[in-house]
């Protein structure tokens, strides 16, 4: 069914052409402009967000400019490397967690940077790829669906990451990397059943383990999350958030006129509650367009992970999708309102560099998946 | 071997992560289901409630105090005004430890006891979110101090403000009164919108009667907070109305040569325009600086104006009630002739006393030996008691009352300025309700001479007079000449005619007129009243006992008052009006324990038709005529 597709495209020598362009410097380009598309709304956002701040500005575009080339950089590498580096990714990965309990930087309270002496970087950053990838590559030496010793190795691999990563604390990441990881093993078949119980598993205990959590240590969390934060009103945040977004009505007030952002009513609104000035200054069309653009990417990663060859890559490919799809989806829904504060980002709108390269290195994986696909089947 | 397993599981792996795909997609796509209710709960259903939340987070009010009218006298001189001043203010929400910050700011600038509590006082009461003042009216001095450490004081700091200043201070005391601070009292009575900026209310006298005009109507800024509350910039701006102007009726210069001519007495001056009831001077002596109140008065200050014995903090004009005594004659006299119960040729020998038919008591004139063989006349004249006795006595209390009803005793007059008390008119009811006695004959003679239980203001007394110099026209006596609402022509305020004092023959006013300008010339009045005016005055004096020592008879000899203690002594009376035939003013002078009453009026009277007296270089002849009562 593939070799028809492309046996079809041929017909069309223009097309053609172009396609091999793209295909000869491995970059998708629907994911590629749905990317841009989404960039370039996350711009438009993030300066009313900074109350026109042009330096905030032309951070994030070297930040996008230095994230693109990541992807770019990332998309050239075949996934057959990536299959075989992978262990030694985690195994980095793991190390420089280690690494970053004990000899971290403390940067808003939480040891989560590790400095290699000309470059400061997160290995749970780090961590985000090197796990699903890891776990792909070791499903794809099993048979699928996996049996209970596979099940358990893996439950391992992603949960001796996630306490690492806990124990900076970063809960949040944390989270990500179980949802990465659990991705990985829904993908790989796991029984309904034991999806459901693990899920179970993992909701009682969440709360189990902030009850193993020293009082300071909670409040380390909570104010790293919110640095802002109202300690008599922990609902400052959200509180205003909902005002912010139920105040832009349908067409919202308009590009810039946002006053919740603007007069500081809004915490962390270039950063974590940016979505909230989308929903004040855009309201529920501007959001819709924005989840649009989001669903976009999504879709290329599905179709993406559907189209891969192999095992490893289908695994990855829709485990990154995921990851994408949670990033932005507990954003969203912290900032509405629907899901309790975390200190995440929304993905390439949000003001900041260390999370969107990760994000990007991420696509760059994608589009090799995609972009080497043809060169394994001819 | 594990080629082979690829191979054998590729398709089936294929469609399992297939399947697994597409239940991602299904999960992904209920979730922003999910998220898109939510957005659309938030926007479309919840809009209206979160976009008032929005703007009640970023729009505030900000109230702007009007500015407080001005008063002046009728010549248009300033009487009240705003002066602008530092003052000191304090943002109490922010300070923690308010006592520890006034200590430091008091060591930079001296604080008073009364600033102190003053600003605790309104700490307490706390209306609002802004500044407190805690020391109004800084020197330069002060405020250059605070600027050089106001980095220690991040919640205080120096606020340019208008406050009320009087410049003619005491003189005019009683009849402006005063602004003070708003109290809690007040601030349950009044329009809390309309005073959010106001820090001052009227408290007493024309400026708490005048409230309404002279406070203005309070504007409003529409401004743009941030989170931390500072206005960012003024979207909206209602102005406040500024209060309106008002001209007193008062004459300053007459109301300063009152004040002057009564100085060192207790007692009231009060002069009325007769033809329009307008009041042109209105004295209350002593008096105090209305000026000490608008910051708040200290408390010793307080007591000490309140404790005093010659109460300076009384307003005598409108409060102090004081015996008719004779200055009832003339109209009794009126009554007399318009009810028939006498005429002015009808005579009467006074042998020096008076007794009922049948009783034994003897009521005595004033005069030991008599007036001998008097008319209507020479008893004005001579103020002669038995002629009224008898008068009285004929009439019958309810004649009595009811002339003193008809001129307006016993009643408010209903100047505007309020406060005034409505004085006694004594009748057997009044006299069964109040001291749960009967009413007794004698009380009828004592009240045809004035000396009973009949009592007055002064304000009434002049009406009275003033009555009587129209013929029984009557207009409520007022103080407010003009109003004008700022940028607006002004609007004169137009006199209140009462009902008048008609009389059966229009000419006995002209019987009882004769023998007020007799007085004046002839007869009580003119001993100490002196001659030499160049305008015809028409008056009557009065003494009002304040102590009966042994009896009337020996009333009349002014060594046994001198012996009394001062506050013992009789009051003078004595209310005039001139010119007679068209009068322009109508006076009453009251000086409490001396018999100055008439020499006071006549500087008084005189300086408004002579203007300023020259300059005195021998101490006037006037001191040795006061020897004798005045009847």
């Amino acid at each position: 069914m593939l070799s028809t597709n492309t046996f079809q495209r041929t017909h069309n020598p223009h097309q053609n052409m172009a396609r091999s362009f793209w295909r000869y410097i491995h970059i998708d380009l629907y994911l590629l402009l749905s990317i841009i598309l989404l960039t370039i709304m996350g711009l438009i956002i993030l300066y009313s967000a900074s109350s026109q701040n042009r330096v905030v500005l032309e951070q994030q575009i070297l930040h996008i400019s230095l994230a693109f080339a990541v992807m770019v950089f990332f998309a050239q590498i075949p996934p057959l490397l990536y299959q075989r580096w992978a262990v030694w990714l985690y195994g980095i990965g793991l190390f420089f967690l280690i690494a970053v309990l004990l000899v971290g930087h403390t940067g808003k309270g939480a040891e989560r940077w590790l400095s290699l002496g000309f470059i400061r970087f997160q290995p749970s950053e780090l961590m985000k790829l090197a796990l699903p990838l890891f776990l792909a590559s070791y499903f794809h030496k099993m048979h699928l669906p996996l049996n209970n010793r596979a099940i358990f190795v893996a439950l391992m691999i992603i949960l001796v990451p996630a306490i690492l990563v806990s124990k900076q604390p970063d809960q949040s990441t944390a989270a990500l990397l179980i949802i990465a990881g659990g991705s990985v093993l829904f993908l790989a078949g796991l029984s309904w059943r034991l999806l459901c119980s693990l899920a179970g598993l993992a909701v009682l205990c969440a709360p189990l383990v902030w009850y193993f959590m020293h009082d300071y240590q909670r409040q380390r969390v909570l104010t790293f999350l919110n640095p802002e934060r109202d300690p008599l009103n922990k609902s400052y945040h959200i509180i205003q958030s909902k005002i912010a977004i139920g105040s832009g009505g349908l067409f919202g007030k308009g590009w810039l006129n946002g006053t919740q952002s603007h007069l500081h009513f809004l915490p962390e609104h270039s950063t974590d509650f940016i979505f909230a000035v989308c929903g004040e200054e855009f309201g529920f069309l501007g959001s819709i367009i924005l989840i649009t653009f989001f669903m976009i990417i999504i879709l290329r990663g599905l179709y993406i992970t559907i189209h891969a060859q192999d095992t490893f890559s289908r695994l990855t490919a829709g485990s990154l999708t995921l990851i994408f799809f949670f990033s932005f989806f507990i954003n969203m829904g912290m900032v509405t309102g629907i899901l309790p504060v975390m200190g995440l980002p929304l993905p390439l709108v949000s003001y900041g560099g260390s999370s969107m390269i990760t994000l990007m290195a991420g696509f760059g994986i994608l589009m090799s998946i995609q972009t080497h696909r043809k060169l394994l089947t001819t | 071997m594990q080629k082979r397993i690829a191979i054998k599981n590729h398709l089936q792996e294929i469609q399992l992560t297939t399947q697994r795909t597409v239940a991602m997609l299904i999960i992904m796509l209920v979730l922003i289901a999910f998220l898109i209710m939510r957005l659309g709960f938030l926007q479309l259903i919840k809009h209206d409630m979160y976009t008032t939340l929005s703007k009640k987070n970023w729009l505030d009010l900000i109230p702007i105090e009007p500015t407080r009218g001005l008063i002046y006298d009728r010549n248009g001189l300033l009487l009240a005004e705003n002066i602008p001043v530092f003052s000191l203010d304090i943002i109490p929400e922010k300070n923690k430890n308010i006592s520890q910050v006034l200590t430091e700011i008091s060591k930079i600038i001296p604080l008073s006891e009364t600033d102190i509590t003053q600003f605790k006082k309104e700490l307490a009461q706390h209306r609002r979110f802004d500044e407190i003042p805690l020391k109004l009216r800084l020197t330069e001095i002060e405020v250059a101090r605070f600027y050089e450490n106001q980095y220690r004081f991040p919640n205080a700091l120096i606020k340019a403000r208008l406050i009320r200043h009087y410049p003619l201070g005491a003189a005019f005391s009683h009849v402006l009164g005063y602004v003070g601070r708003i109290n809690l009292d007040e601030l349950e009575n009044i329009d809390a919108t309309n005073y959010s900026a106001s820090n001052y209310i009227g408290k007493i006298g024309i400026e708490k009667y005048y409230e309404d005009e002279l406070h203005g109507t309070v504007g409003y800024e529409q401004a743009e907070n941030d989170a931390n509350g500072q206005p960012v910039r003024v979207l909206k701006q209602i102005k406040p109305v500024p209060g309106k102007n008002l001209y007193l009726t008062l004459d300053s210069r007459l109301q300063l040569a009152a004040e002057q001519a009564l100085a060192g007495h207790s007692g009231a001056v009060v002069i009325i325009q007769p033809s329009t009831g307008q009041i042109l001077a209105m004295v209350s002596e002593p008096a105090f600086d209305p000026n000490l109140f608008v910051a708040g008065i200290s408390g010793q200050d307080f007591q000490q104006l309140q404790l005093a014995a010659d109460k300076p903090l009384y307003n005598r004009t409108l409060r102090g009630l004081y015996p008719l005594a004779s200055t009832i004659k003339p109209y009794i006299a009126l009554q007399g002739l318009d009810s028939g119960n006498t005429t002015p040729d009808f005579t009467l020998f006074d042998p020096g006393w008076y007794q009922l038919p049948n009783k034994e008591h003897i009521y005595h004139d004033w005069k030991p030996h008599g007036h001998g063989t008097v008319n209507l006349n020479l008893a004005i004249v001579n103020s002669c008691d038995t002629y009224f006795f008898a008068l009285g006595h004929k009439m019958g209390i309810r004649a009595i009352d009811d002339i003193l009803d008809r001129f307006g005793f016993g009643e408010l007059t209903g100047i505007d300025m309020g406060e005034e008390v409505p004085g006694i008119i004594a009748s057997p009811t009044w006299k069964r309700r109040v001291k749960n006695t009967a009413w007794y004959e004698g009380d009828t003679l004592n009240s045809s001479i004035g000396q009973g239980f009949m009592q007055a203001t002064p304000l009434q007394f002049a009406q009275g007079i003033a009555t009587m110099a129209n013929r029984g026209k009557r207009f409520a006596p007022h103080l407010l000449l003009i109003e004008q609402e700022p940028g607006k022509p002004p609007e004169p305020q137009m006199a209140t005619e009462l009902e008048p004092v008609n009389l059966h023959n229009e000419a006995y006013w002209k019987t009882i007129i004769t023998a007020l300008q007799n007085v004046m010339t002839q007869g009580t009045g003119h001993v100490h009243y002196g001659d030499g005016m160049p305008y015809s005055i028409a008056g009557k004096t009065g003494t009002g006992q304040v102590f009966s020592i042994r009896h009337r008879d020996e009333e009349g000899k002014s060594e046994e008052q001198e012996k009394l203690p001062e506050k013992l002594r009789d009051q003078s009376l004595f209310v005039a009006f001139a010119p007679v035939d068209k009068p322009q003013i109508a006076i009453a002078v009251i000086a409490e324990h001396t018999n100055l009453a008439p020499n006071i009026a006549r500087k008084i009277v005189d300086f408004y038709f002579l203007g300023p007296p020259a300059p005195v270089t021998a101490p006037t002849p006037n001191k040795e005529a006061t020897a004798n009562v005045i009847h």
